[in-house]
């Protein structure tokens, strides 16, 4: 499944990396500790957390995952966005709550 | 058999491509079209001027028929020049949908041995281009010509650590590169990292392998940014394997048995909350790597040496 139909079935907030949403999503992983994220995340899943800083960026392109989704609508920095563009990595956000947004995923198909 | 092998990969591009490119990206959109109630001597005139060999028949916006230079060739013959074109052109058209891949284009021209295809908009219906096996040809070699300068450009920047190492003689060659890191700086971590990784690319290193190693140093770089006033990456490339050594002055490490325990953090709350201090840095530095080695003394500093086989 591409970004495109995670952001259109979800109803997602498009905030950086908008010409991107064409990347393939190959599954998905939630955390909000880096380290975490780092060692069990896999190349091109989308990956669900809370956390907005800039770092969130060094951990997605070591990774090569396709996307950020943040959720309960939390706003990212504008350092972060800026990181995004330049790093190519696209983020969404959803209103809804890191477990509820990851269980819409699995119901896509999203495993 | 050896020449045939060496080929194969940019076979299989062509073949990539044909499924990946459109018929609208290489059909001709600038169409000439008659009318079912125009004559043959307007047929000849187009395609002698336009040097065409075919011409879709198209009735208000809809392709009804097509005739091609055959046909044109049996009605001079036979002097069916004034006939008009609704007698002798093909009513039954196949056609092709502009949005089809041109793998279905190739597949079609093998099967009918026309010379076109009239291409239809697939929610319209209405006719929006000509393809023949020129288009295609030229379409196919556009893309091949723009991949194969991504290729090159991309190889240009590319130094190839295993050539430089090979090319140089001693005995013992080594690269080094020294990055700081400040402490406190935490939102910065990850820069460093970033600066590395874009050299080993360069450098010709694998994905993977570099992979492995930017997340050692990434956590090594969100150590020295939480835990310290500041230190040093430096990077040690030579044949075979890259060291790595993580230097700091303070404070060290207590206890190095506990702090290589997953889970285990000294991590302060607001570091915590931005989602540091998981206590997997370390464990995770050593699962990536194929040799690290750890040294603290608390109030002078720690060392930290890693390695991985290439």
């Amino acid at each position: 499944m591409k970004l495109r139909e995670l952001v259109k079935y979800l109803d997602l907030d498009v905030l950086a990396g908008k010409n991107l949403l064409g990347r393939n999503v190959s599954g998905g992983y939630a955390g909000d500790m880096l380290s975490d994220v780092l060692a069990n995340s896999g190349k091109g899943n989308v990956w669900v957390t809370m956390q907005i800083h800039p770092n969130v960026l060094a951990v997605a392109t070591t990774k090569d995952l396709s996307g950020i989704l943040m959720t309960n609508g939390r706003k990212p920095e504008a350092e972060t966005l800026r990181k995004a563009e330049e790093k190519k990595i696209p983020i969404m956000v959803s209103l809804l709550s890191t477990y509820k947004i990851v269980g819409r995923l699995y119901e896509l198909g999203i495993r | 058999m050896k020449g045939r092998v060496k080929h194969l990969p940019r076979i299989q591009k062509t073949q990539q491509l044909a499924y990946e490119l459109k018929i609208k990206e290489a059909m001709n959109k600038k169409v000439l079209t008659l009318s079912p109630e125009d004559t043959m001597l307007d047929v000849k005139k187009i395609l002698k001027n336009r040097r065409i060999s075919g011409i879709p028949i198209v009735q208000s916006k809809k392709l009804v028929g097509i005739v091609s230079i055959e046909d044109l060739i049996r009605c001079l013959s036979a002097g069916l020049m004034n006939e008009k074109i609704k007698n002798i052109m093909t009513a039954k058209v196949v056609a092709l949908f502009s949005d089809e891949p041109l793998v279905h284009a190739i597949n079609k021209f093998d099967r009918y041995g026309f010379g076109r295809f009239p291409v239809l908009d697939h929610d319209t219906g209405k006719l929006v281009g000509i393809v023949t096996k020129k288009d295609i040809i030229q379409c196919l070699l556009r893309a091949l010509e723009i991949h194969y300068y991504a290729q090159e450009s991309k190889r240009k920047h590319r130094y190839r650590a295993d050539s430089l190492f090979k090319e140089i003689l001693s005995d013992w060659t080594t690269l080094t590169m020294i990055y700081h890191v400040k402490g406190g700086d935490f939102k910065k971590a990850g820069e460093q990292s970033d600066r590395l990784k874009e050299n080993l690319l360069k450098l010709g290193y694998s994905d993977e392998y570099i992979r492995r190693l930017i997340i050692a140093v990434l956590e090594a770089e969100m150590n020295l940014a939480i835990f310290t006033s500041g230190g040093n990456i430096i990077m040690q490339i030579e044949r075979g394997k890259i060291t790595v050594r993580v230097v700091d002055h303070g404070p060290g490490i207590l206890d190095i048995e506990l702090a290589m325990q997953p889970g285990y953090s000294t991590a302060p709350d607001f570091v915590r909350e931005l989602g540091f201090g998981a206590g997997m840095g370390l464990p995770n530095i050593k699962n990536c790597t194929d040799e690290m080695r750890l040294e603290s003394i608390v109030g002078k500093g720690t060392n930290l040496e890693f390695c991985i086989y290439n």
